[in-house]
């Protein structure tokens, strides 16, 4: 117990600073400006929601794994790259915080912007809930599931933003590699890699894939495999943050 | 009260501490006096915690920074090069994430703070973002949050690098007033500060201390009796030794 608190205990400090400072700056602003600006347009225009004719949100579901993959490695990019360059890093490093509190904070202060993004989005719903009867349970699960996916796209891009003085090459290495697992299980990378290597190998990369982990949520089926692909995800991520956060230490 | 132990660390291949020992006591104000790159700020960063000495130990009120990281820095105020900030806070609100950060009891932070605002005389400007504030009350934020937690041991590098007259004597008395309760290890440059503000004075040179008494015995090394001289001398000497 005592280990877990020494550990955790810049968790508060860190998280409350983070977050103060995305509404401080017009940062968490813009993002969600711009974020429900595209999320609007893909499902009204590219994906045609009314002419779909039923009372569901897939046409709006569908995009968030590809709107995460660009818009939540801008909103993590700073998290550590920001403190290397301006020298922060020397001041937080030297305060008597463990390690998993400070890469916690500062993941979940990112991982409350997307989520107050995500509440944002709240007109569809009431639009679906007008037009006609939706299952409102599944729609509840499919965004939490989305807020599952959201962190493990945050962990990547913070993990990323520790290795580098510079947001603009944490974000560029960030959206590389979110793009690796949300592409893995488009059906056409799944197709040259089945024709490449085999339909075992193309299963064991669909598996790996943030679309493939997040199509049980979106027809609103609630999987237990995908929760904690998506959390283990995350934690993986998050171990790596904290090693490459302390290299730092080692000059 | 600081006890430092054989520190020792290389970047690449320099050298850039090799073998720094001394013990501070409380009351004492430390000059740690060095050319540009003579590991000054190096040999501050780990005792501070923030980098892994290769050898050696730095012992904080009994605590070691390798060994027990987070009780040795718990007993250390640190102002590091510079002053780094973060410039979209005000400094009440860098305060009070660095008493929440200190794990300062929630009761008792708006206390601290206000102390700490009240003794590095920054009340004027709290209402503002610190990324506005001139480099003077910068330093001062800086070392508001280093005695924040009214820690024993302070370590405070180059805290009057580019100030004007006033500021430095405004930083030079908050030392002054602060000194008989804790152990004070200052970095500098500016050899005409040390006589006015340190007690004892260390100078190094190429990673290794080449120098240790106080300011009156450091300048006696030299023929016209200056701490100028005397350092130049010291520093010049130890490079001709090198070659």
């Amino acid at each position: 117990m005592n280990v877990l608190q020494d550990q955790l205990g810049g968790f508060g400090a860190t998280y409350r600073r983070e977050l103060s400072a995305y509404f401080a700056t017009p940062m968490a602003y813009v993002f969600l400006a711009v974020f429900l600006l595209a999320l609007g347009v893909f499902t009204w225009e590219a994906g045609r929601f009314f002419d779909t004719g039923s009372a569901d949100l897939s046409t709006f579901f569908v995009w968030h794994p590809w709107l995460y993959m660009i818009f939540l490695p801008a909103l993590a990019m700073r998290l550590w790259a920001d403190e290397r360059s301006a020298g922060t890093d020397e001041l937080l490093l030297s305060l008597p915080l463990g390690m998993p509190g400070l890469v916690l904070g500062k993941l979940c202060a990112a991982w409350t912007v997307a989520a107050v993004g995500l509440v944002l989005t709240f007109p569809m719903w009431i639009t679906v809930n007008f037009l006609g009867e939706p299952d409102n349970a599944a729609i509840l699960l499919t965004y939490l599931v989305s807020l599952l996916m959201a962190g493990a796209y945050l962990s990547i891009g913070s993990a990323v933003s520790a290795l580098t003085g510079s947001q603009v090459t944490a974000f560029v290495i960030s959206v590389v590699i979110a793009f690796a697992f949300t592409a893995a299980g488009w059906p056409i990378v799944l197709s040259t890699v089945k024709n490449l290597f085999g339909p075992a190998t193309a299963d064991l990369v669909a598996q790996f894939s943030f679309l493939t982990q997040f199509e049980g949520a979106q027809r609103g089926v609630l999987e237990f495999r995908a929760v904690m692909f998506f959390l283990g995800f995350t934690a993986f991520w998050a171990v790596l943050n904290g090693l490459w956060a302390s290299r730092q230490r080692l000059g | 009260m600081l006890d430092i132990r054989n520190l020792e660390k290389t970047f690449n291949a320099k050298r850039a501490v090799q073998g720094v020992s001394f013990t501070l006591e409380k009351g004492t104000v430390l000059g740690f006096l060095g050319p540009n790159g003579a590991g000054k700020s190096t040999t501050m960063r780990m005792i501070a915690g923030v980098l892994e000495p290769d050898s050696g130990d730095a012992l904080i009120d009994g605590k070691s920074i390798v060994e027990n990281r987070r009780a040795a820095q718990a007993a250390l105020g640190y102002l590091p090069e510079g002053a780094p900030l973060y410039d979209d806070m005000t400094p009440p609100e860098f305060l009070t994430f660095m008493a929440a950060a200190r794990k300062i009891e929630r009761g008792q932070r708006k206390d601290a703070v206000e102390r700490a605002i009240a003794d590095a005389r920054i009340n004027t400007v709290s209402g503002q973002k610190i990324g506005s504030l001139s480099k003077g009350y910068r330093r001062r934020v800086g070392l508001a949050g280093a005695i924040l937690h009214d820690p024993p041991v302070l370590l405070l590098d180059e805290p009057t690098d580019g100030l004007d007259p006033n500021q430095k004597r405004a930083v030079r008395a908050l030392i002054a007033r602060m000194a008989p309760q804790k152990a004070i290890l200052i970095s500098t440059h500016t050899l005409t500060e040390v006589p006015a503000m340190c007690t004892r004075a260390i100078v190094v040179d190429r990673g290794r201390i080449v120098a240790d008494g106080t300011p009156d015995e450091l300048a006696r090394k030299s023929e016209d009796g200056t701490l100028e001289s005397a350092f130049t001398r010291l520093t010049d000497q130890a490079e001709a030794n090198a070659e």
